[in-house]
């Protein structure tokens, strides 16, 4: 029905974080020119894997609307959702509710994973560097 | 079938993604994230309606797995084009840039 509204929604939020971060980052970046900061120690920044959660849900939540309105869910005309058209509006909630919200955790959850293993292998290569250099 | 299609196409992508790693020329990451994000989503939809139908939810009909199967290439069409428009926009070969100084 509109499921596809909560991942997307999901996804306006995070690329706003995602941008501050960003800003963030680069004034941190700017900061400590000559110096090597934290970011540049350690590879990744946090902006670069909101990314990646940004992408998923974009690209989730378009292709997911392609498929609305390949079965006809989704309208060219206004509400755009045959659901309130025809009064089905407390059923689409309820799918919003089941379906979108799964969708949402489900999205994030992999990517929660992602930054975990990650942050993991980070703090691998650069335990494995200060042991370089230490020897 | 729409959402085996995805997933096929989403493990397609992570190969060509590995295979270039570290190099990320062509943007495949981009692709990548699209089709399991896409296919993530897809499999809470196929969850939802497994416990609404139960068993029967893995014998369509010839005509709805047809349809599917349709709708799972042009979702993975769609997604290509979305990955072209992304590259050439991003352009980080600065191939697209090039040639329309030279043409300008």
């Amino acid at each position: 029905m509109a499921c596809f509204l909560v991942p997307g929604t999901e996804a306006i939020v995070t690329t706003i974080i995602e941008k501050a971060v960003k800003a963030k980052e680069k004034k941190q970046i700017e900061k400590s020119e000559n110096e090597s900061s934290d970011l540049q120690k350690h590879g990744i920044g946090f902006s670069t894997k909101l990314g990646w959660l940004n992408k998923m849900l974009w690209g989730g939540s378009a292709l997911l609307a392609f498929e609305h309105i390949w079965h006809g869910e989704v309208i060219p005309t206004f509400p755009f959702l045959t659901a309130v058209k025809e009064g089905e509006t407390l059923g689409m909630l309820k799918e919003m509710g089941t379906a979108g919200v799964g969708m949402a955790i489900i999205v994030t959850t992999v990517w929660v994973g992602m930054v975990i293993v990650s942050n993991a292998l980070e703090k691998r290569t650069a335990g494995n560097a200060e042991e370089k250099t230490e020897a | 079938m729409t959402l085996l299609i995805t997933i096929f196409a989403a493990v397609i992508s992570t190969v060509i993604w590995y295979k270039n790693a570290p190099k990320n020329e062509m943007k495949t990451g981009t692709l990548c994230f699209m089709y399991w994000g896409a296919s993530l989503m897809w499999l809470v939809d196929a969850i939802v309606e497994y416990i609404e139908m139960g068993a029967e939810y893995f014998t369509p009909e010839l005509s709805d797995m047809i349809n599917d199967s349709f709708l799972g290439l042009c979702v993975v069409a769609l997604g290509l084009i979305i990955w072209i428009v992304t590259l050439f926009i991003k352009d980080p070969k600065g191939v697209v840039r090039k040639s329309l100084s030279k043409n300008a």
